[in-house]
């Protein structure tokens, strides 16, 4: 693994983010490289997926919810005033904690992104749903079914339709909010091997609380604690030779 | 506390459930009962001959040749009767004073009695009423009749502590004696050759006209009506309800403006519906001028206001139960609000929305104070999708009242009103099932 030659693609430069009065993520500092997977860690509350939906602006649907300082996506600034959402959410993908298909047809579960993005034809819908389903190594178990309604999947079944479903729009970037806590050891892996399938293809931002996915998964990690950011370098040494004594702590488990 | 004072605990209740339960089926078909047994009687009923009659002469219906053999018959059968009476005429003429005097009102009255049971003899002049031109069409209100001509009611004060008692003379022993006496024998026991009842099965009761203010035939212009107020109400109800639906759940923030809305629009539903009538009057009609009179739209209109508070609030909890993670994945997406409002929330919403708009249409379907100023009238004909603008109609909740209330001969057609309240029953019934079922199938599709 090569991070030196990696090109940053996320960054932010004194970014806080507050509810209200109270200030969740304290004037952060990281740089996330290109194509590689970083995991953000942390005890509960400690601002990670805060930090996480404000990548793609999600925090917006929270009232109350404010950012200061820069955050840049390829050098684009995140928070500037007319930021046009909606293209925004086309280049950062998300996959949430629990597996959140819509109570649609597979299809058109994959196809839901791609439409609001202009694409009409059904030939060409009908590729991308293929390709991503292939992508997501969801496509030999529901190839026959495409036009059954997606709740009737297994849960892990689920949540690799969600990302199927989030690379549908080819972002640069994909979010994910702790994307197995909800799955059983089996539908974990299989994520987890995509997740290493996409090294390369796909920057990823994923936060866990299970520190030895964080360990098998990531190339870098950062560690969160109380809306700051305490450590960020490569997962090896994180895990090895934490050079903060709270992140020793954190991994060897005395609190969090 | 102790295991076995659990399990008491939880069997009582369960029991006390079931029980509620049992009692709510027990009334449910002791309130229902009544009401579908009496209106079946608006379809399936006994017909007389002059039914036949009727129904030939009014309605263009029934077999002209068996019609024409079952009169010859029944002419034959009455030939007695009223030879009798044309006899005892004679006698009387010729016979003294004191003879007339005695037996005069006693005679016209039973002269009319026979023709309200018969119709008129065939040599009479016509009657401006069609309900004059002939006996009794329904054989249990034939036999009724009947009793009344055997039998003069009077009641007994003798005893003024005590109310009246209900004292039966026969009609016989004011003729006793004369040579009209053998008639109430033959009224008694060839009743059924004189008016050959027949069992009829009359659904045509739903889609006929009315004559002579629901004498004859049947409630199309009610149902019709009905169904034009109760569509006519969700036109403007749905839309209305849902769009304000969506602002509060989605758009409205908490602010006191807010509050103030949401206690105003839970207000409204507590209104008593006559209020409502009497605001449509006052606005739809008087001040808006949405029609000169009273009209099938500012009626559609008046309910509509009426179940409004019901489709906002049901809708608005329709779409808050949706759950946030489909909001989330949509947002993420790079939907904009009102994309996902169309395409994901309101889908999922819909079983609900759904609900709560088939349950207001049932409602509005059986409003009468509602549409009492503003729609309704006691007679008209079936009205054209246009006349809907500007006529009032007909409907089955005000006409059920003005059968049983106003109507000048309320007894005597009790029977359209039990088949009116009837079939209202059995619509709102319908409806509610069709809300059922579809949610049902709503909820498995939304379920996978």
């Amino acid at each position: 693994m090569d991070i030196k030659g990696k090109r940053d693609l996320l960054k932010a430069e004194g970014f806080s983010i507050f509810y209200g009065e109270n200030e969740a993520v304290r004037k952060i500092d990281i740089e996330i490289p290109e194509g590689l997977v970083t995991s953000i860690i942390g005890p509960s509350g400690c601002g990670k997926s805060t930090f996480l939906r404000a990548v793609n602006r999600m925090n917006d649907l929270i009232p109350g919810c404010r950012a200061a300082g820069n955050l840049k996506l390829d050098g684009q600034d995140l928070y500037t005033q007319g930021l046009d959402v909606v293209l925004l959410r086309k280049e950062v993908g998300m996959v949430f904690q629990k597996p959140n298909p819509f109570p649609k047809s597979v299809f058109d579960n994959i196809a839901f992104g791609p439409r609001i993005h202009g694409i009409r034809d059904r030939s060409k819908l009908a590729e991308i749903v293929e390709k991503s389903l292939l992508q997501a190594a969801l496509w030999d178990e529901v190839k026959d079914r495409l036009g059954d309604n997606a709740l009737g999947l297994s849960g892990g079944q689920q949540q690799r339709l969600c990302i199927a479903r989030a690379i549908a729009v080819k972002p640069k970037i994909l979010l994910m909010d702790e994307p197995a806590s909800a799955l059983d050891p089996r539908s974990t892996a299989r994520i987890e091997d995509l997740i290493a399938e996409f090294k390369g293809d796909y920057t990823i931002l994923i936060v866990t609380h299970n520190m030895q996915q964080a360990a098998r998964v990531s190339d870098l990690t950062a560690f969160f604690y109380e809306g700051d950011l305490i450590e960020f370098g490569e997962t090896s040494q994180i895990f090895t030779k934490p050079k903060e004594k709270q992140t020793e702590d954190y991994i060897t488990g005395r609190f969090g | 506390m102790e295991l076995g004072t659990r399990k008491l605990l939880d069997r009582s209740f369960t029991s006390v459930g079931f029980f509620a339960i049992v009692l709510m089926s027990v009334s449910l078909v002791i309130l229902l009962q009544p009401i579908l047994a009496r209106g079946i009687k608006s379809f399936v009923f006994r017909g007389t001959i002059e039914y036949r009659e009727m129904m030939k002469e009014q309605f263009g219906r029934g077999n002209g040749k068996a019609l024409a053999r079952d009169l010859e018959e029944v002419r034959i059968a009455r030939q007695r009767l009223y030879d009798l009476l044309d006899s005892f005429e004679e006698e009387m003429r010729r016979s003294a004073p004191a003879f007339r005097k005695q037996y005069r009102s006693d005679f016209g009255e039973l002269e009319e009695l026979i023709e309200e049971l018969l119709g008129p003899r065939k040599d009479a002049r016509e009657k401006a009423l069609i309900r004059m031109r002939y006996g009794q069409t329904r054989w249990d209100r034939a036999l009724i009749k009947q009793h009344h001509i055997l039998y003069l009611v009077g009641y007994d004060y003798s005893d003024p502590s005590r109310m009246g008692k209900k004292v039966e003379t026969p009609r016989a022993e004011f003729f006793a004696g004369t040579s009209l006496e053998p008639l109430f024998g033959i009224l008694e026991n060839d009743l059924g050759k004189m008016m050959k009842p027949q069992v009829v099965f009359y659904w045509r009761f739903l889609f006929d006209g009315s004559k002579d203010a629901h004498f004859f035939g049947g409630i199309w212009p009610e149902m019709l009506g009905t169904l034009y107020l109760a569509l006519g109400a969700m036109i403007f109800a749905i839309p209305l309800g849902v769009i304000t639906a969506i602002y509060l759940a989605e758009y409205a923030g908490r602010g006191r403006f807010v509050g103030l809305l949401r206690t105003c629009i839970s207000s409204l539903a507590g209104v008593p519906s006559i209020v409502f009538g009497l605001f449509g009057l006052a606005f739809f009609i008087n001040t808006m001028h949405v029609s000169s009179s009273k009209s099938v739209l500012a009626g559609s209109m008046t309910l509509a206001l009426l179940v409004l508070p019901t489709i906002i609030r049901a809708s608005e909890e329709a779409i808050l139960a949706v759950p946030r993670g489909y909001k989330e994945a949509s947002m993420s997406l790079g939907a904009s609000k009102w994309y996902t409002i169309m395409t994901v929330i309101l889908p999922a919403a819909m079983p609900g929305i759904l609900t709560s708009t088939i349950i207001s249409l049932g409602r509005a379907a059986g409003e009468t104070a509602p549409i009492i100023f503003t729609a309704a009238v006691s007679i008209g004909k079936p009205l054209g999708l246009l006349e809907t603008l500007s006529q009032p109609t007909p409907a089955l909740p005000w006409n059920i009242y003005n059968l049983a209330t106003e109507h000048e001969a309320v007894d005597e057609i009790r029977h359209v009103q039990y088949g009116m309240v009837f079939t209202l029953v059995v619509m709102v019934l319908l409806l509610n099932l069709t809300a059922v079922l579809l949610r049902a199938r709503i909820s498995k599709r939304l379920r996978g």
